[in-house]
């Protein structure tokens, strides 16, 4: 069963058609990668369907209900979440509050003027809960400018999870941090979204965490979809290794 | 060095003892001051409440108004007014006109401004408080143009405290405890307001409106309901002042008032709650003994404010808070 | 008819002196990304120097030489930008853009004291120079001949600042830099002295201005924020960081002005920002908006 379906979609900055004509499907329960080469699309066609950009033309189905004109509230609301290639905190806030204010948003509770935030025991327990969960417990309380690029990489995702969604867009989860670091955040990353059943979809430059960590592969290049399938079949499909990845599949 | 701890959301016992010891002094004031040393201290008062608002744009929201004049002024206005044609008296009456006047003032200007951040949003804001500036000042028929108009001292407690023959008596006792409640009242709201949800979710705009968007804030809302809030404080500043004035003039609406305000909450520090209580006070009682010894009273606080901004951008309280943090963890540097 | 004339006429006066003051405000905003507070200041600075060196020498020299010390007040205007850039806003460039905005806001209230305590509280003026062009007769309506004067200052400011900046080298680094500043390093432009240059070329007009208008309302304290206001209304129906916004926001503005004074005097400024707020409602970056 499809989760998320775009039909048409497309989007163009000035000459540049940046998504064109995509259609792209989400199955529920899945976790699926999206690969390609620097502008392929990817982060446009993920812009497009969490709503920080508009879309030109096409539609966007989700859970059921359109959402193509909807606002970045709206479809929060509807279950999308995302994070950010170039991480995105609240950098004066602590840890914890990051997380907090998410479920406070959630909530419906950022409306309350007179509650004291500190003394809301159940956001408190709840956010905490989600730190464990990313292993940045101990780091709570720490502004969250002071946290290692690693742990701010974490941070970003954990920020999107706790709102809960049913589709969860990661966007290079694992840029901007060292080759050994990265498996180590895709497994605190993988373990919770498969443990919380959250239909994930994660833009991913390296193959090998690619292959290692998806279920199902979307490949993009210039504005379209190449190829998808499994990890196996994408291995194996050489338009894809030739164009994106460059080299003979490995025997 | 090792990185700096978020602010424990809330009181210290350090802040909550600063607090006590503060709030006592307040109240001795008038039992051990002059009269006229304890409207000065009145005054600072009115200008901290007025800098509490400030504070929760810029301190809190990440916006920089220079036009702040407007709703402390529109404040002013809305009492003068209402003497003038009501013959209204009862000091109750004219804060609950000056603050919702102030606050539908912001509201509507607030519709403008929370669309820009940035310098767009502080030109806009300069600009509209001149526009109601060069008002006051053109249609004089309403407004009584440069004269102003006049406020005679109000009743208090709903008419239940006249004015006493020796005005400046009744503004050193009674009206200054008066103020002294409605600024005790003033800061608790406002401190509830900032370590509320809400704000933290201003505070969320502040460092990352994106971010803050797609965790579900309405960010240009929650802009504008801060804007109005941050107004209707200003206006209470501005209503509680008329009396000690006792008189309004367009020079409350001109922008070197809004100037004022953003220096007390400069002064003081505006990354902290405290700050802009400090800094207004200590701005009144500085300005009140420098202004008898210079005419050129503007030189000095643009000198002050450039080397704020140069050699101590935390403020008088940042500053302070930053020395205490070191004194108490001096093994973890 | 002859009204008709007369208010274009008195429009585009208008429109020199907010152009003036304004391409310089957009200009270093283009370049630098800072909107200077004291902008204003600089253009009554101009007014003020130009009025008291006129003054000193009025009685030993021919009118028509007193026209070439009008340019005193656009030097000195230069002068200070090119002295204030380096010291007090460059430390800032890397803190967030509150200090900016305070610094140059420190640097307003200063230099209304310093003009207040270098040639007192009384306005200066230098009506010698509108006085000895007497008046013309165009098309059976007599006009100053001074303000013809301005208007040409204004139009030939406009002309020589599009050429400057599009058709010279220098042009060609301020236009880089303002794309992006780290780029235009990257190919070995000196962004510092881009921006010193860019700012005294925008106090160099604004000096200009405030030259050019003294004759006619004299250097007045408070007349910096006063046009300081005005060229805010200017860029932001233009477009700031736009000189072609700059110069349709000041015809537009002009003309408003003009009409203001006939028929709505009092809520002239209302208006102005009404137009302003349309204009930020329906294109928010201006009408000649930058990318």
């Amino acid at each position: 069963m499809s989760l998320l379906e775009t039909r048409r979609l497309a989007k163009a900055f000035g000459a540049n058609r940046a998504v064109d004509g995509v259609d792209f499907t989400v199955r529920a329960g899945e976790l699926l990668a999206l690969i390609g080469s620097n502008g392929a699309g990817k982060t446009t066609l993920v812009n497009l369907i969490s709503g920080l950009v508009r879309a030109d033309a096409g539609t966007i189905v989700f859970d059921g209900q359109d959402v193509t004109r909807q606002s970045i509230h709206e479809r929060i609301e509807a279950g999308i979440a995302r994070s950010f290639q170039l991480v995105n905190l609240f950098d004066q806030l602590s840890v914890r509050d990051n997380v907090a204010l998410t479920i406070f948003a959630r909530q419906g509770k950022t409306r309350h003027l007179w509650a004291v935030a500190e003394r809301d025991g159940a956001v408190a327990d709840e956010a905490m809960q989600v730190l464990r969960q990313f292993g940045l417990e101990p780091r709570a309380r720490m502004a969250a400018a002071g946290l290692s690029q690693g742990e701010r990489k974490l941070l970003d995702v954990a920020v999107a999870y706790a709102l809960r969604p049913k589709l969860l867009f990661l966007d290079e989860p694992t840029s901007g941090v060292s080759t050994r670091e990265k498996a180590p955040i895709m497994d605190v990353v993988t373990s919770v979204v498969r443990q919380e059943r959250i239909t994930a979809v994660v833009i991913e430059h390296d193959m090998d965490i690619v292959f290692t960590y998806s279920d199902r592969i979307v490949a993009m290049h210039q504005g379209g979809i190449l190829a998808e399938g499994s990890p196996d079949e994408i291995r194996r499909n050489e338009q894809v290794t030739t164009t994106l990845i460059g080299s003979p599949p490995p025997s | 060095m090792s990185p700096a701890p978020a602010r424990p959301g809330l009181l210290s016992r350090l802040e909550l003892g600063g607090a006590v010891v503060a709030a006592a002094v307040l109240v001795a004031v008038p039992l051990v001051a002059a009269p006229f040393q304890t409207i000065t201290v009145c005054y600072g008062l009115v200008f901290a409440i007025a800098a509490l608002g400030f504070n929760l744009l810029l301190g809190y929201t990440g916006l920089l108004s220079f036009g702040h004049s407007a709703y402390f002024g529109m404040g002013a206005y809305v009492a003068a007014m209402l003497v003038k044609y009501l013959g209204w008296t009862s000091m109750e009456g004219f804060l609950v006109a000056g603050t919702i006047g102030s606050a539908l003032m912001a509201g509507l200007f607030g519709l403008v401004c929370v669309r820009y951040t940035r310098i767009f949003f502080s030109i806009l804001t300069l600009a509209l408080s001149q526009v109601l500036w060069s008002l006051a000042l053109k249609l004089f028929w309403v407004t009584g143009g440069t004269d102003g108009l006049r406020v005679p001292t109000p009743t208090l407690l709903f008419g239940s405290l006249a004015p006493t023959s020796d005005k400046m008596d009744f503004l050193a006792y009674r009206y200054y405890y008066y103020v002294l409640a409605l600024f005790v009242v003033s800061v608790v709201v406002m401190w509830l307001i900032v370590h509320s949800p809400f704000g933290k979710a201003l505070q969320a705009i502040r460092d990352n409106e994106t971010r803050a968007e797609f965790v579900g804030v309405q960010v240009r809302r929650y802009r504008w309901i801060a804007f109005v809030v941050s107004g209707a404080f200003t206006g209470l500043a501005g209503t509680l002042w008329v009396p000690l004035n006792g008189l309004t003039t367009p020079d409350i609406l001109y922008w070197p008032f809004s100037g004022r305000i953003v220096f007390f909450v400069v002064l003081g520090g505006f990354k902290t709650f405290w700050g802009p209580i400090l800094g207004a006070l200590a701005y009144n009682y500085l300005e009140t003994y420098a202004v008898g010894f210079t005419v050129y009273w503007q030189l000095v606080l643009g000198v002050v404010l450039v080397l704020l901004v140069l050699t101590m951008p935390q403020g008088l309280a940042g500053t302070v808070e930053a020395l205490v943090r070191r004194l108490r963890r001096p093994a973890l540097t | 008819m002859d009204t008709l004339l007369i208010q274009t006429l008195n429009s585009l006066f208008y429109a020199s002196i907010l152009f003036l003051i304004a391409c310089g405000l957009s200009l270093v905003y283009g370049v630098m990304r800072i909107v200077n507070m004291a902008h204003g200041n600089l253009y009554a600075f101009g007014a003020y120097v130009a009025a008291w060196v006129i003054g000193l020498v009025a009685d030993s020299l021919h009118w028509t030489l007193l026209f070439v010390l009008l340019l005193s007040g656009a030097m000195a205007a230069a002068a200070a930008g090119a002295v204030l850039e380096p010291l007090l806003l460059r430390p800032l460039y890397k803190r967030a853009e509150e200090y900016q905005l305070l610094m140059t806001f420190g640097l307003l209230l200063i230099l209304e004291d310093v003009m207040r305590l270098l040639w007192g509280p009384h306005p200066l003026t230098a009506s010698a120079l509108s006085d000895a062009l007497a008046s013309v007769s165009i098309l059976g309506v007599t006009y100053p001949v001074y303000n013809l004067f301005v208007i040409v200052v204004g139009g030939m400011a406009a002309v020589g600042l599009w050429a400057f900046v599009y058709r010279t080298r220098f042009g060609v680094m301020l236009r880089a830099t303002s794309q992006d500043m780290r780029m235009a390093s990257a190919l070995g432009i000196n962004v510092k002295r881009v921006y010193v240059q860019a700012f005294t070329l925008g106090c160099l007009m604004a000096g200009l201005g405030g030259a050019v208008v003294m004759p006619i309302s004299g250097a007045v304290l408070g007349m910096g924020v006063d046009a300081l206001i005005l060229a805010f209304v200017v860029v932001v129906i233009g477009g700031l960081g736009s000189l072609e916004g700059a110069l349709v926001g000041a015809l537009i503005v002009g003309f408003v002005r003009t009409l203001g004074i006939t028929y709505f005097a009092e809520v002239e400024l209302a208006v102005l920002y009404l137009i302003a707020a349309v204009v930020l409602f329906v294109r928010p970056a201006g009408l000649f908006a930058r990318a």
